[in-house]
Formats: C-alpha cells, structure tokens, sequence
C-alpha cells in the first residue's frame, strides 16, 4: 500500500516559521542588561544653611581629589588607585584605635520593624537582637566620612574606577562583619533585617562635594 | 553482503536527513534569545563605551528607569554635532538645561506611587571629562531625581 490512511501535517515550514521568529528577535533585542554602580545624590542645599562639611572634624574626613591629569590626592599625599580600597578600609574601620583616624560611636543597631505599618502601635524601628546581645552597650560605628572631589578635566573613567573602590572599601568591611555575625557572605544573607542591620553598622558615607575647580 | 547495510523497501539511493527535530531546536533557540535579551530601547546616535567596575549591582524595576546618554556623536552625525561629547536623550540632542524637563517629563509618565523609587541610569563614555557629568549631575539634583547608577559593566580579570 502506498498511501497510508492518516496523514500527518506537514510539518517541513515550522522551522521556517521559527527562523524568521528567530531572526525577529536577533535584531530588535539586545544583549546587555543594565547594571552599574547605585548612588544617591545629596539633595540640593538650601539657601543659608551651614555648610554640614565644615562640622566635620578633620580625623573623621578623607578628602580624595582627582586632578585634571586623572592623578589622585588622599588626604594631602599622592597615591595610585590600586592602594585606595585598603587605604580606605584602614580608614573606615580604624582597627589601630588610631588618634588621626576617626572616631568610633557606639550605638545600638536599629532595623526596620517587619510588624510595623502605618498607622499601627509598632514602633517604627526596633534593634536588632544579635547586635543587641553580643555588644550590649551598641556596635561601634565609624563617624568616618569620605570626601570625592574631581575637577572638571578629571576622565570619566577614572572617576568610576575611583568609586568602585571606595564601594569595594566598604562591601569589603561589610562582608567581613557579616561573616563574622551570621556566617555569611553580605550578598547572599536572606533576611532583610540582617541586612538592614549591617548596613547599619557599617553606613555608606561618600560625600560628593559641590563642583569646584581644583586645577591641577 | 551489500545488501545487508540496505534499507528495505528502497534499493540504492541514500535516505534524507531527517529535520523533523529541527522545528524544536530552532524554537529552542528562539526562547533563549527571548529569555536573555531584552527589546532596543532606541537607537544610539552616539557612541557608548561604559567603564568596567567589580561593584556592580543590578537595576531593579527597568520600567522605571529612565536613561540619559554622554558620548561622542557617531560618525554619521559628526558632521552637523561635532566630536564633542553630546548629551542624547530619548531620541535627539539635547542641551544640559533641558534634563530637569525631560526628569519632570519621564516622572509625569510613572505611576503617583511609584516616582519615588524612579532611577536615572546614566549611559557615559568613559573616555568623557568630568565637566558635562557634574553638569549633568547638578540638574539632576535640581530636578530631585537623587537615585542614579552609574551605568558599567563587570570587570573581568
């Protein structure tokens, strides 16, 4: 017998059919998916307030400059960028209890209430209870703070390789404390509070000061 | 003993390849582009180079970020741009002094409840100076629009 009773759907154009999908979707798309490094501006100051950088005491200040020939200033002494995460760190975390480098306050760690909503008795925050225990009279947290200043000549490039390593300073310490507290990289804790709480202890403070001119 | 390695039936001409498999692994292929890519926001009119960065962490919610690009305009266009870095946003040239309308003009489009968590991704040429990017930056902060990332891509060693 030739012929066969039940014919089946030919079938031979589907792979047309899904090349030419294919193909749509090869042009109209793209690859890469947005990453980068997160910031928060400083609002925009208001006429006649003090300037909150003058408060600041000189031990608890790094000032970093980058010049127009993309060559970097920390604190008054000249330094290439591959030594500026662990300059940095020394300077955050203070492990010496150094006179020049800043002071350590010590305060209780506060997380976000998960019970709290608006509108509710809870209160708003409320500390975390590891930190709690373990340093009963509150965490010493770094009064440090990190002055970035580039001039109007300094390469973009430059600019964000500085960034990323004064982030990296800070991912670096927070990830040592974290290890140390829930045994576990910063990245990957799971609980919100615990994440909360790290941040916390280690805040993020890089302070983009208002554009000047810092020549060469 | 030929006729051992034979098919049946027919005698002496070889069978086709079969492409009855080859409709799913087309498919298949189709959804991994599907899956991995996302749509062409709008065509570039200048070039792009972001820096790399180890720190780096991923944008959230795409639809509610907006973009403003830095670089230098392409080839095509230097010729009524210049070479200087040019600021591109959604689809034309645009002067710094323009982005707080262009910020005011993207938050108008989101959701009420939603404009807080808005990001403004900046897309620069690495090899731009400093001068449009604080330019840049101190519109932005006039306009409100405190959340930005640094667009870059990850370092590899």
């Amino acid at each position: 017998m030739a012929r066969q009773n039940n014919q089946e759907i030919n079938a031979g154009s589907m792979a047309d059919i899904a090349f030419l999908l294919l193909i749509f979707f090869l042009v109209t798309t793209t690859m890469d998916t947005d990453k980068g490094l997160a910031r928060q501006l400083p609002p925009m100051p208001e006429d006649e307030q003090p300037d909150e950088d003058n408060k600041i005491k000189e031990r608890n200040l790094l000032v970093v400059l980058i010049n127009k020939n993309d060559r970097l200033l920390v604190n008054g002494e000249e330094m290439y960028v591959d030594n500026l995460k662990d300059k940095t760190k020394e300077f955050i975390a203070n492990p010496a209890q150094d006179e020049n480098l800043p002071q350590m306050e010590r305060k209780v760690i506060m997380i976000k209430n998960p019970d709290y909503y608006p509108g509710s008795e809870e209160p708003k925050k409320i500390p975390h209870k590891l930190f709690e225990s373990r340093y009963p009279d509150g965490y010493p947290v770094s009064k440090g703070v990190i002055s970035l200043q580039n001039d109007r000549g300094t390469s973009y490039k430059r600019y964000i390789e500085v960034q990323n390593e004064l982030v990296a300073a800070y991912n670096e310490l927070r990830n040592e404390l974290s290890m140390r507290m829930f045994q576990k990289r910063y990245n990957e804790l799971t609980d919100e509070g615990d994440v909360d709480a790290i941040r916390a202890a280690i805040p993020q403070r890089i302070s983009e000061a208002e554009p000047k001119n810092i020549g060469d | 003993m030929a006729s051992k390695f034979q098919r049946k039936g027919k005698s002496g001409d070889t069978p086709g390849i079969n492409t009855a498999s080859l409709p799913d692994i087309v498919f298949m292929l189709l959804f991994f582009f599907m899956v991995s890519t996302t749509m062409r926001e709008q065509e570039l009119k200048i070039q792009v180079r972001v820096p790399d960065a180890t720190e780096i962490q991923k944008l959230e919610k795409k639809s509610l970020v907006s973009y403003i690009y830095v670089g230098e305009p392409k080839r095509s266009y230097q010729r009524f741009f210049g070479s200087e870095p040019r600021i591109q946003l959604n689809d034309a040239f645009k002067q710094v002094k323009e982005i707080p309308d262009y910020v005011a003009a993207e938050r108008e489009a989101r959701d009420e409840n939603e404009r807080p968590f808005m990001t403004t991704s900046l897309k620069i040429d690495y090899e731009v100076k400093m001068g449009i990017v604080t330019d840049i930056k101190q519109e932005l902060r006039k306009a409100n629009a405190l959340k930005i990332n640094y667009s870059s891509k990850q370092k590899t060693e």
